[in-house]
Parts: structure tokens; C-alpha cells; sequence
């Protein structure tokens, strides 16, 4: 039987498990708006926890994390930091936000621009914002799942087949569940990624070096700059980290999908004590960069680190748990993408198009929007991850490079009463305009910083000097903020 | 008054000196740890570390807003 055989219906079962147990979940209850996008704010500890873990640790963490340790080496460190850090800054600015949530009825973060700046037209400029920088991380679960696939198959399937038969299943999977049911999904996928990560992280190592310490003392041995910044890159030094540590933490808590999963919660406490146990979920991590870093002995040259991982584990064990850990991965990439796309499609239809071109649109129609808008944007997220080369470190970065311009308005809006929506607005477009120009004439790094860090900077500028030049808008803090922080302060 | 809103921040900030700002200082192999680099093995270690941060910070936070409802209910009386 040849080993291909073997592989890909354990991975397409382990998909079909979980697409199951998500329509399973989802089929109990009837789907309105408020259901499908925060499944009626009744989350406690246990499921936003998931939901939470179930946006952090993606195919980003399971192939890209393990794909760097082995093409860059030491700069792949900034991401144990920045993840731990995400959460010490989320104890601050989430509490708040499902405040102000729970308050107005807030669906999505570009709502919660709206009822912070009053403005309609910076909501759906957040609203676009969100969709374009969701793409690029989307395009990275789509990426992942089609290199399980293809070294699944033993390169029987194409780079391009897998990636379409990857959208293929993402798509399906979120059109037939809404959020509860991806929570269910992350419980599965959770399980197997752990499993998968003790496998990897101490079977291999132990399987060609008899354990991890006498792996690193190899490597230390032939390879020790690679192990410490700027490892095999050649601007990615101890400035680097920093700005990037510092930028990733801040964009963490601004993404999206990340104020849909707040909003789930059932109270803001539920987020504070989150915050004190998510860290712990990053001591798995490392496990996956033994790997990569194993795999720079084990199959040194490969072209494309990203492959490092499954290409260890289909020359080193046998084509079931080659299936076993490609399911576990295609589950990473598959909870992940729907969260993505669940928000994006949301964002689009009731923040962008309804407020913008169809006012009288009910909730019924935009719900329906929302899942057309599912497959174009998971489509435009396939075209571009036939088409790129990108590592799928280098994608999530420059979505954080985006997408971290929206903390200046949501963090000043928060606690600064007089931040003004001009003064957002015009920090939003500098800070976009800044880093998408230092990207595309590939400036990143620049002078030993990441681009988007000097972009966020800018924008921190910009926001705050706009504002103050700008009439104040007190009614907005007093009426929202003020009141908001007083509630939060009885538990 | 002051001292309380000071603290939470001062925890807050001790993470980040910890594995942001101070790279300089752990980024480095030796002395292997654990079998670790030990750039590797200071960052796992301040996994726990951060943790036990923003317990502290929680626990902060606990207290100070039972204070606050207390404070507040004898204003009241």
C-alpha cells in the first residue's frame, strides 16, 4: 500500500470529525446574527479560553514557527515573547472593551468605533482595515493546510491542488457553523495539537539525537550563531526584536476576530482571569521549535523552512502518524481560518456594506451577506496563497503590520478622554500609509526596526497631536468611558 | 490612593523588562540551561514568571475593588 494511502484518509477523517462535531454543535440552535457572531455573550472561562487558544496557536505557531527556528534561527524567539506579552496588555484593554459591548449591543470592533467616535465613516474604514489585513492571515491558514496536504500525499498532489482543495474545506466548514461551533472544534484540535506537539517535540530530538539537550549541543557545535540574533538573517538583531515584541503584543488585542471572541464572553472578569492563564498555553511552543531546530541536522537545505516540520515527520515515523499530525494541523489551520472569516464576512456585510449602500437592510439579509462574502474573501485569501512566496512568519507579520494601527483608537479610546475621531483617523492613515509604502519598496526592517513599529509610532504621533488640535469630544468619555470604568471596578 | 494605582503598572512592566528590553543581556548560548540555549530557556522560564505577574495583578485588582465597594458603601451611610 503505498504510504499516501495511509496518510490522507487519516488527515481527511480527522477534518470530517471535526466538520461534524462543528455542524453538530451549530444545528441545536437556530442561527441569527447575534448567535452566529457571539453566540448570545454566555461564554464563561472554559470556552473563550478555547476560542481564545483557538485564535493563537494556528498553522502560524504549528508549520511557521518550526518553518523559522529552521530557515532564520534566533529571531524566531520574538514570537515566544510577543504571545506571552499579548496577554499582560489584553488584562488592561479587554475587560473594557466587553464592557463597552455588553453596554451598546456591540457585534464587532468597527461597532465599537462607531459608538466610541460616533463617526460612521471611521467605522467602516476599521471595517475595510479589518477585512484587508484578516486576508493576508487567512491566505496563511490556506498556505499551511495545502503543504499538509501535498506532503501528505508524498507530492502526488500539487502545491496549487492543495491549496484549492484547502479553501474548499475551510469554506465548507464555516458555512455549515457559526462561532459556537468552532469553539466545539477547538476543543478537538486542542487535543490533538498538544498531542501532536510532545510527539514532535521530544520524539524527534530523542529519535535521531537521544534527547533534546544532545540536540542543541550538536547544533551548538557546527551552527551556535544560528541560535542567537540575528541568527541567519542579516538585520533581524536585538532592535529588531524589540520593536517587533512591542508591535505584535500591541496588535494582538486589536484584531478582529479577537473583539468577536470578547464579546462571547460572560463577563469581564472572565477576560481578566484569561489573561492570568493564557500564558501558560505558550509553554507548548517551544516543543515546535525543537523541531525546526532539529530539522536543520536532520534535512539540512531545504528551500522552504515551512516544510521543515512534516518533512521530518514523514521521514521519520510512519505514514499514520504522519496522517495523525497532519490532522492536527489541518484542524490549526481550520479553526483558525473560520474564526477569520466568520469576522470578516460579519465586518464587511454589517459594518461596510449595510450602513454604506443598503440602510434599510434587516439582520436576516446581512446574516445572508455575510456568508456570500465568505467565500469571496476566502477565495481572494486562495488566489493570493497560490501566487506568493512569503513565509508564513513573514505573512503574519505584515498583517500585524496593519492591523496594529487600529490600537492607538481603540487603547486612546479607552482611556484618554481626549482623543477625537479626526485624531484617530488621521493616525490610522499615517500610520497605514507609513507602512504599507516602508513594505512595498521593502524597507522592512529599516534601520534595524521593524517597519511597522516606526509606522505604529508615527500614528501614536499623529493621533495624539490631531486630537488636540481638534475640538474635544467630552460628551462621548463622560458618557461612555467614565461610566464604563466605574462599572468595572465592582467585580 | 496613588500608591495602588502605581503597582499594577510596576507588575505589568516587570514582563516586559523581562523578556522585551533586556535581549541584549539574556540573548546568548551559553551557559546552556537544561540543555537549553540560554536565550531558549530564559524566555520559557518567564512563561510561568508572567503568569504569576498578572496573578499578582488580579489578586491586586480583587482586593482594591472590594476595597473600592466597601469605601464607597460607607459613603453611603
Amino acid at each position: 500500500m503505498k504510504p499516501s494511502a495511509i496518510a490522507l484518509p487519516i488527515i481527511f477523517g480527522i477534518i470530517l470529525v471535526g466538520a461534524i462535531t462543528g455542524v453538530y454543535a451549530g444545528f441545536r440552535r437556530k442561527m441569527n446574527l447575534e448567535q452566529w457572531t457571539v453566540a448570545g455573550r454566555g461564554f464563561g472561562l472554559i470556552l473563550v479560553w478555547l476560542l481564545m487558544a483557538g485564535e493563537v496557536y494556528t498553522t502560524f505557531a504549528f508549520l511557521g514557527a518550526s518553518g523559522w527556528a529552521y530557515s532564520r534561527g534566533g529571531p524566531t524567539l520574538y514570537i515566544l515573547a510577543y504571545l506571552t506579552l499579548a496577554y499582560v496588555l489584553s488584562f488592561f484593554v479587554l475587560p473594557r472593551i466587553w464592557e463597552m459591548g455588553r453596554r451598546f449591543s456591540l457585534h464587532t470592533q468597527s461597532d465599537f468605533f462607531r459608538q466610541r467616535y460616533d463617526s460612521q465613516l471611521l467605522a467602516s474604514a476599521v471595517a475595510v482595515v479589518g477585512v484587508l489585513f484578516i486576508i493576508p492571515y487567512l491566505q496563511l491558514q490556506l498556505t499551511g493546510l495545502g503543504i499538509i496536504v501535498q506532503v501528505a500525499s508524498f507530492d502526488g498532489i500539487s502545491r496549487s491542488l492543495s491549496i484549492t482543495i484547502a479553501f474548499v474545506i475551510v469554506a465548507g466548514f464555516v458555512l455549515s457553523s457559526g462561532i459556537r461551533a468552532v469553539a466545539w472544534v477547538s476543543v478537538l484540535k486542542d487535543s490533538l495539537m498538544l498531542l501532536a506537539a510532545f510527539i514532535l517535540g521530544i520524539g524527534v530530538p530523542y529519535h535521531y539525537f537521544g534527547g533534546i539537550g544532545s540536540m542543541y549541543r550538536s547544533l551548538v557545535q557546527t551552527k551556535a550563531a544560528h541560535l542567537t540574533m540575528p541568527g541567519s538573517t542579516a538585520h533581524m538583531g536585538h532592535s529588531w526584536y524589540i520593536s517587533t515584541v512591542l508591535l505584535t503584543a500591541i496588535g494582538g488585542f486589536v484584531w478582529p476576530h479577537t473583539f468577536a471572541s470578547i464579546f462571547t464572553a460572560k463577563s469581564g472578569d472572565t477576560l481578566r482571569r484569561n489573561a492570568v492563564i493564557m500564558p501558560l498555553y505558550n509553554l507548548t511552543l517551544p516543543l515546535l521549535f525543537f523541531v525546526g531546530f532539529s530539522a536543520i541536522l536532520i534535512l539540512p537545505g531545504l528551500k522552504n523552512g515551512d516544510m521543515a516540520l512534516l518533512l521530518t515527520v514523514r521521514q521519520t515515523f510512519s505514514p499514520w502518524l504522519l496522517g495523525l499530525i497532519g490532522g492536527a494541523g489541518a484542524l490549526t489551520a481550520m479553526v483558525p481560518a473560520a474564526i477569520l472569516i466568520l469576522t470578516a464576512g460579519t465586518l464587511f456585510a454589517k459594518n461596510f456594506f449595510r450602513p454604506l449602500f443598503a440602510p434599510s437592510m434587516s439582520d436576516d439579509s446581512v446574516a445572508k451577506l455575510a456568508k456570500l462574502m465568505v467565500v469571496v474573501i476566502t477565495g481572494a485569501a486562495m488566489y493570493f496563497a497560490i501566487y506568493s512566496s512569503t513565509t508564513l512568519v513573514g505573512l503574519l507579520l505584515f498583517a500585524y503590520s496593519g492591523i496594529a494601527q487600529l490600537a492607538p483608537g481603540v487603547a486612546l479610546g479607552l482611556y484618554w478622554k481626549r482623543v477625537t475621531m479626526p485624531g484617530v483617523f488621521a493616525g490610522l492613515i499615517t500610520g497605514l500609509g507609513t507602512g504599507m509604502i516602508l513594505t512595498f519598496t521593502r524597507h522592512d526592517p529599516v534601520a534595524g526596526l521593524n517597519a511597522g513599529f516606526i509606522a505604529l509610532c508615527l500614528n501614536v504621533l499623529v493621533t495624539v497631536a490631531a486630537s488636540l488640535a481638534t475640538a474635544p469630544q467630552p460628551d462621548h468619555f463622560e458618557e461612555q468611558v467614565k461610566s464604563i470604568a466605574a462599572a468595572e471596578a465592582i467585580p | 490612593m496613588t500608591k495602588i494605582r502605581v503597582l499594577p503598572f510596576l507588575l505589568a512592566s516587570i514582563p516586559f523588562l523581562a523578556i522585551c528590553f533586556s535581549v541584549p543581556l539574556w540573548d546568548r548560548v551559553y551557559p546552556l540551561v537544561l540543555g537549553l540555549p540560554f536565550n531558549m530557556f530564559w524566555l520559557i522560564a518567564w512563561i510561568p514568571l508572567t503568569s504569576l505577574c498578572m496573578w499578582g495583578l488580579y489578586r491586586l485588582r480583587m482586593s482594591d475593588a472590594t476595597g473600592e465597594t466597601s469605601a464607597k458603601k460607607d459613603g453611603s451611610r
